[in-house]
């Protein structure tokens, strides 16, 4: 939270009311796009995360494909996925996709995570774990529709992208985006970056024969602050598992944030109940008990 | 299968009245042996460690302020699992300690159909029918093995997690999870009042393990006539009669 204009805190997790200070400068939404017809698999990204958010080394695990590990770890937010997909013709189409945080602007995270302060999207539309208020109940991992946040179990905390909240905080682009030698990944405002990615798409469908070529930016989730252009958008779930239809379980809104404080409430009534029944009814005891004196008050025991 | 149940019950209260005393005075019964409270204490001990790690998971903002008696929100939530298994353990033992005398039987519905007026201490005796455990308290007893397996069933989903179990089961457990600790949370309050101030003379059950007469022929009076082969209204008013109040 270094930079009060692009990281101003929009919603905290677990917090009731408005976030302080919140819609008193201009709105600035950044996005980071992926043009995945243009990555070349060349993984600087992976290593410019490592590098930047100084995370150790960690082996990888080599399972006959191009992809450096097979999802992502804690300390290790960016990997390139690599799929061989068939075509009907029989033709291999080999595609990359940069897996990473999608920051979506509805984050399920957020939604699910009990913890005050723990996940916080700023005004940026960032979504960045707080690892000090984090408990490591990993309910943000159900509530995410791209499995991404990631326990670390030395710290019994999550972790995830940050989006270099840090470096777009004073004005940089993230790592990965630095490091990028093709001009696949773009950093900008949502606005740009989505007229860049259509105009890419247009491109696509009228220059280069991929008709289906179009923007992955789910509208189910309110849009993300990463946005791909796919080849074939029609199906986003073969690069890498891409949610067609990224959803938030139901759970996570109508009992978090209504039912949950007010049955909360309800079983306090039974410590109510209780002390309105010692002091109307009174305790009962054992019989038999002495007569009662002429003058005393009360009916009984 | 119900006469292994037994034969490891009988064993393991001979186990614990080897090791744990139970003094039973004159005018007093034997109410519940060394390993009966044991048990409950056991219970008791792992509900109420489940329960406050359980509210730092539950509303991290309201009990912040608790939390480092665990050591923190992440140490109580690895912890919270463990003392919850602490608490379906025993509870288990302690139900198959008491398959017996929990059973359903037709003076609990009667009692539970009489409820208002329980509630409303109308009636200076319990029913002549009421036994070793009256309805209201077998209506706790079976909530709570019905909220264990709930418990279990939920809470190894969430303990292993989004990653094992898929997103929408971690979901929904979450939502049980926490209703079946709220309805547990509800009864705690009745139980501890019922059995301290509410009903003087009964928390001596679970500690000494044993209770007045004048007690049990007021709250258990078919027990009182099983155990003594004397009628329990009849004792209550050869009491009064000789001027034998129970204790206030």
């Amino acid at each position: 939270m270094s930079d009060r204009k692009t990281l101003q805190v929009k919603q905290i997790s677990g917090h009731s009311g408005a976030a302080p200070g919140f819609g008193t400068q201009r709105d600035l939404e950044v996005c980071k796009l992926v043009d995945t017809t243009i990555c070349i698999g060349c993984k600087a990204c992976e290593v410019a995360c490592v590098e930047w958010n100084d995370m150790p080394f960690s082996p990888t695990t080599f399972d006959n494909t191009y992809q450096t590990m097979p999802e992502t770890r804690w300390n290790f937010w960016n990997l390139i996925k690599f799929n061989e997909h068939q075509k009907e013709d029989g033709t291999i189409q080999w595609l990359m996709r940069k897996d990473q945080c999608m920051h979506c602007a509805d984050p399920g995270c957020l939604r699910a995570c009990p913890a005050d302060g723990a996940i916080v999207q700023y005004a940026n539309g960032i979504v960045d774990f707080q690892q000090e208020n984090c408990i490591g109940c990993e309910f943000c991992v159900s509530g995410c529709p791209y499995n991404i946040p990631r326990f670390n179990p030395a710290t019994k905390t999550v972790y995830k992208c940050t989006l270099c909240s840090d470096r777009v905080g004073q004005g940089l682009e993230p790592a990965c985006i630095k490091a990028c030698p093709t001009g696949c990944l773009k950093f900008g405002t949502k606005d740009d970056m989505k007229y860049v990615a259509e105009e890419r798409a247009k491109q696509l469908r009228e220059n280069f024969g991929f008709e289906k070529a179009g923007v992955y930016d789910p509208q189910s989730i309110g849009g993300t602050h990463v946005i791909y252009v796919l080849h074939d958008a029609t199906d986003p779930e073969r690069y890498g598992g891409l949610p067609k239809d990224p959803q938030i379980p139901w759970a996570y809104t109508v009992w978090k944030w209504l039912a949950k404080p007010v049955l909360g409430t309800f079983a306090l009534f039974g410590l109510l109940g209780v002390c309105l029944h010692y002091v109307t009814v009174g305790p009962r005891r054992a019989q038999p008990q002495p007569p009662r004196k002429e003058d005393g008050h009360g009916q009984r025991g | 299968m119900a006469s292994a149940v037994e034969r490891f019950d009988d064993k393991a209260r001979q186990t614990f009245d080897r090791f744990g005393r139970t003094e039973t005075y004159q005018g007093e019964l034997l109410r519940h042996p060394v390993y009966t409270r044991f048990l409950h204490w056991m219970v008791a001990l792992f509900f109420f460690l489940a329960l406050f790690s359980g509210f730092g998971i539950y509303l991290p903002w309201l009990f912040r302020w608790f939390t480092p008696v665990f050591g923190g929100g992440p140490l109580a939530r690895a912890m919270h699992p463990w003392f919850g298994l602490g608490f379906v353990v025993f509870f288990a033992l302690q139900m198959l300690n008491w398959l017996n005398p929990m059973k359903w039987t037709q003076a609990d519905t009667k009692w539970m159909r009489n409820i208002k007026s329980v509630i409303s201490s109308q009636d200076e005796l319990e029913p002549p029918d009421t036994g070793f455990f009256n309805g209201g308290q077998k209506v706790q007893f079976w909530e709570i093995v019905a909220g264990c397996v709930v418990y279990l069933v939920t809470g190894i989903i969430l303990w292993a997690g989004a990653r094992t179990f898929g997103r929408w089961p971690v979901a929904i457990s979450y939502v049980l999870h926490d209703i079946s600790a709220l309805i547990m949370l509800g009864g705690i309050f009745i139980h501890i009042y019922l059995s301290t101030i509410g009903e003087p003379g009964t928390f001596q059950a679970m500690t000494r393990g044993a209770v007045s007469e004048a007690w049990a022929w007021t709250f258990h009076p078919a027990w009182y006539k099983e155990v003594t082969g004397r009628d329990p209204r009849q004792a209550c008013e050869e009491a009064r009669r000789r001027g034998e109040f129970a204790e206030r």
